[in-house]
């Protein structure tokens, strides 16, 4: 390898480009834990700046990718424990919005579903089948086995398939 | 299964204004937080599209498009800070100098400079180009004697041609003393418009 070759190989980039590149992997990955709401928008703030804070001490030959999904796994947790925390004491519980969307036909039905499965289902899916990663990373980036991340994706999306190819889904009408 | 299911790619759609409106609440924290080193900005000119790029003490680097904007930051990732975001913020003013110059109406910029990326004798003859009035010229020679090193023609070439900041610091006034315009960054055709634009105005 020549000596421009091994310069451009380890050439920190700006961040910009880690911005356009991985943005949309991080976003889709705190909408399917979080929800397609504020959390999820907070979450992926956080990610991003707290990511621009510590970049200068990143090796230049880190995985970009897989630093950034680990960094907004920590944020979506972070959210999802001050939510446990806020709840006060109520004589007369609150409507209250679910972050996942309504029960009901089309996207907002598809969120609802996603809502209801556990978290080790939608980060699985999040991981695994919307950044792409490979079992055995997505494994690694959630704390878990490759064995246990295929089974919680096939079986979260097995449940997600059947509300979203369901009849109400489709807006078909029963005659 | 793939991301081509229906459900999937239904989770994975998203507005691209989303993403918009999350990067300038980035923009915006970061620069808060005090971590956006470089914000940059690139905006159309006459002479092509002018990247700028500036540190919280100034305007850092201007760079034709000839220079190719890309290894320009990915240059300033490396020399000064890899904490760069395209943050228009931060470059308002210096770019609406820039419009009111190209319309005419500026003959100086009145903007604060990072000059960091300059040193030494170069950087004497960069701070002398300022002084050169609007639609005036000086040869190389010249440049070299108002410096104090009336021997270094080749040398105020040089700092010319590698003046981070053009247009704003007005190299363009620089000529060969036979009066042919001598080299520029951004193409002799760039140079031959600004000389006409301030003989005009």
């Amino acid at each position: 390898m020549s000596e421009a070759q091994r310069l451009h190989s380890v050439e920190t980039k700006p961040f910009e480009q880690l911005v356009t590149d991985h943005g949309t992997m991080v976003l889709r990955i705190c909408r399917v834990v979080l929800g397609p709401g504020p959390d999820a928008e907070d979450a992926w703030s956080e990610t991003f700046l707290s990511a621009l804070k510590a970049y200068p001490q990143l090796p230049a030959e880190a995985n970009h990718e897989a630093w950034l999904a680990t960094i907004a796994r920590r944020k979506a947790i972070d959210v999802i424990r001050s939510r446990a925390r806020t709840p006060v004491p109520a004589a007369v519980l609150p409507e209250a919005v679910s972050p996942h969307g309504n029960p009901g036909t089309g996207d907002s039905g598809l969120w609802h579903a996603v809502g209801l499965l556990p978290l080790r289902q939608r980060e699985a899916i999040a991981y695994h089948y919307l950044a792409g990663f490979p079992y055995k990373e997505a494994a690694e980036l959630t704390g878990s086995t490759p064995a246990a991340v295929r089974r919680a994706a096939a079986d979260g999306v097995a449940k997600l398939r059947l509300i979203y190819q369901s009849p109400a889904a489709q807006g078909a009408v029963t005659p | 299964m793939t991301v081509q299911d229906p459900a999937l790619a239904s989770l994975a759609a998203l507005d691209p204004a989303l993403l918009d409106r999350l990067h300038r609440r980035l923009e915006t924290a970061a620069a808060e937080a005090g971590s956006l080193d470089i914000a940059y900005t690139v905006t159309g000119t006459p002479v092509g599209e002018l990247l700028l790029a500036a540190t919280g003490r100034g305007l850092l680097r201007v760079a034709f498009e000839g220079e190719d904007h890309d290894a320009v930051l990915a240059a300033l990732a490396r020399s000064v800070s890899p904490r760069i975001l395209r943050a228009p913020a931060r470059l308002a003013g210096a770019v609406r100098q820039l419009e009111e110059y190209f319309a005419g109406a500026r003959r100086s910029f009145d903007l604060p400079l990072d000059r960091r990326l300059s040193k030494g004798f170069r950087l004497s003859v960069l701070e002398h180009l300022p002084e050169i009035a609007y639609g005036r010229t000086e040869s190389y020679a010249q440049v070299a004697a108002a410096v104090g090193s009336p021997k270094a023609v080749r040398a105020v070439g040089t700092a010319c041609a590698t003046n981070p900041l053009p247009v704003v610091v007005p190299c363009h006034r620089v000529l060969r003393s036979d009066g042919s315009y001598g080299g520029y960054l951004g193409g002799p055709a760039a140079k031959a418009y600004l000389l006409g634009l301030e003989a005009a105005a």
